[in-house]
């Protein structure tokens, strides 16, 4: 048995039989990394001293006989949640250095339940991207074909996922960074509701937007790590004061009397043929289970890049101005004048992306403009909430792609930013929109890519997608195929 | 809309940005596309539709103004790039 590729719960139950130890555990995930991480790239760093010191510790927890579901399990975070004493680098060189002073929430809570932190996961810088090729340090690369790109933000944490780098992980999804990476690379993806998760310590890029979630092997972790997160955090005042339910219940088999709504625009024309196929199918499986499907409308749907790619960067034009080389981060010491120091220091510092999402941004802001562009988006975005608010009053859950064409190669879109910003189009209105989403694998494309099925539900009904999810895994084999690395 | 040479210029100059000249003319174009994409709004009447600048519905978090303990100023220096008697250092401000 090769213990890297457990999943949580099965770890955990090892575990909990003392079958195996965390340390053992811990040791064969960092063998793992040393066998396949340099074709991979999915960390930026690793951390296996205090790694190994945190499953020595959670073994003693277990012995005790005090072990939770977490206790002494593998997990990987991406660079984007400060951790204490660990740099945190957002995948950019401007905080290439900084070492955070505290924990964000999500981490903190994955120490008190003893889990094991083994590294920060690659990322496209300050979670701008659909690929990962936007990080300064090194692009990653899907497990299963290493010429194309793993999808992004969260690209180096289902890369890991995926290539047994780690038991679970944790992404987070402004526009569709957790959905989208996780479909290109055959594991489960979960984007809870907006306000679900508190962002306390998570790096700032769009915070109308922003949400934590999980990226596992299977539905049954997505559910086992949801519990652990989601919940109010009075660190953040916009984290919901709701009661969490136990996600785990949400694991039961039936579909009867679920509604499954099929969005028409999500299948018009431009969608990959081979991921219409798998989705179609999926649908009949979905059928098979008990549900029963329904046509629906989402008539704004193609409004959703527009309006995103003027919001997110407006919100990230404001978030990142606290980047000035003065408190944290790099400064370019040449200039003896405040404001050349921060151009410097800021032009030196950030990339290509973010320096384009800021000008976007700052001039969707701009006097002038405001109301042509940030203004027109934010009324077009109540337009395409109103859109998932009249399809949730017929339907419990909707079904879709998560995007539009498999995996492509590496550097196929990297100096076209608008075809980037389009392959995101699957997964930005629900962001816009708040809802929760997961992506699950539903199929492999011809040339053997994942093709992930995209659940959306509306805002705090996360238990639904884990049902549904979690039947049509349990139907079909997909999550349990690997990639040949 | 397309964006201009010296909207691009002024722009970043508002955003606290250098760029050469090989990127204003990059920018300048790969803006002029995304703006142009952006125009696809214009289809849609918005008349009397409000603004959504936040998903979930919230009324204010208010909480008791309570004293607690904050971050060690050593901590909260801990990553400046130059510091000095407990305070950030920054180039002069005035010539």
């Amino acid at each position: 048995m090769e213990l890297c590729r457990l999943t949580i719960h099965e770890a955990h139950e090892l575990l909990m039989k003392g079958e195996i130890s965390s340390a053992e555990l811990t040791a064969a995930v960092f063998d793992r990394i040393e066998e396949v991480e340099d074709g991979v790239g999915a960390y930026i760093t690793l951390v296996k001293d205090s790694a190994m010191a945190d499953a020595a510790n959670a073994d003693e927890i277990i012995r005790q006989g005090n072990g939770g579901p977490l206790t002494g399990i593998p997990l990987a975070i991406k660079d984007v949640l400060c951790t204490e004493g660990i740099r945190t680098t957002c995948g950019s060189k401007i905080l290439e250095n900084f070492i955070p002073s505290f924990s964000s929430s999500v981490v903190s809570r994955f120490k008190e339940a003893h889990a094991v932190i083994i590294g920060k996961a690659n990322m496209d810088e300050f979670a701008m991207g659909s690929s990962t090729e936007h990080s300064a340090f090194m692009p990653t690369r899907n497990p299963w074909d290493l010429t194309r790109i793993p999808g992004g933000s969260s690209g180096g944490s289902a890369a890991a996922v995926a290539a047994d780098e780690c038991i679970g992980a944790i992404g987070t999804d402004t526009g569709g960074s957790i959905r989208q990476p996780a479909c290109h690379c055959g594991v489960v993806g979960m984007k809870p509701t907006y306000g679900r998760v508190s962002r306390f310590g998570l790096v700032a890029f769009a915070s109308s937007l922003d949400q934590i979630g999980p990226i596992t092997k299977d539905v049954t972790d997505s559910a086992i790590l949801m519990n652990a997160i989601c919940g109010h955090d009075p660190n953040d005042s916009t984290s919901v004061p709701r009661e969490v339910p136990d996600y785990t219940k949400a694991l039961q088999p039936g579909l009867e009397g679920l509604v499954v709504g099929i969005p028409k625009e999500y299948f018009a024309e431009g969608l990959d043929e081979d991921v219409a196929k798998a989705v179609h199918a999926a649908i009949e499986v979905i059928e098979g289970l008990g549900a029963s499907r329904k046509s629906v409308s989402l008539p704004h749907t193609e409004y959703a890049v527009a309006v995103y790619y003027l919001i997110a960067p407006a919100e990230a034009s404001s978030n990142l101005a606290r980047y000035d080389g003065v408190r944290y981060g790099f400064r370019d010491k040449q200039a003896d004048e405040l404001i050349q120091m921060y151009r410097d220091t800021r032009s030196k510092g950030f990339g290509p992306e973010v320096q384009r999402r800021i000008i976007i941004g700052t001039y969707a802001l701009s006097a002038g403009y405001y109301d042509a562009y940030y203004g027109k988006a934010s009324q077009v975005r109540t337009l395409i909430m109103q859109d998932f608010n009249q399809a949730f009053e017929t339907c419990d859950v909707l079904l879709a792609p998560v995007a539009p064409t498999p995996a492509f190669k590496l550097g196929e879109k990297v100096d076209d930013p608008l075809a980037m910003y389009l392959s995101d189009i699957f997964t930005l209105p629900s962001s816009l929109a708040g809802v929760a989403g997961i992506s699950v694998p539903c199929g492999f494309s011809k040339d053997g890519l994942p093709i992930g099925l995209q659940l959306l539900s509306k805002h705090f009904d996360e238990e639904k997608l884990i049902k549904v999810a979690y039947n049509f895994e349990q139907a079909t084999d997909f999550h349990v195929q690997s990639p040949n690395l | 809309m397309k964006i201009t040479r010296e909207e691009v210029v002024h722009v970043a100059r508002l955003a606290r940005l250098n760029l050469d000249d090989e990127a204003i003319e990059l920018y300048t174009r790969q803006l002029g596309d995304i703006l142009s994409y952006m125009d696809t709004l214009n289809r849609v009447d918005t008349e009397g539709v409000p603004s959504t600048s936040h998903a979930i519905f919230m009324n204010n978090a208010f909480r008791e103004d309570e004293v607690k303990e904050s971050i060690p100023a050593e901590k909260a220096l801990g990553n400046a790039p130059q510091a000095e008697d407990g305070s950030f250092v920054v180039p002069k401000v005035i010539g």
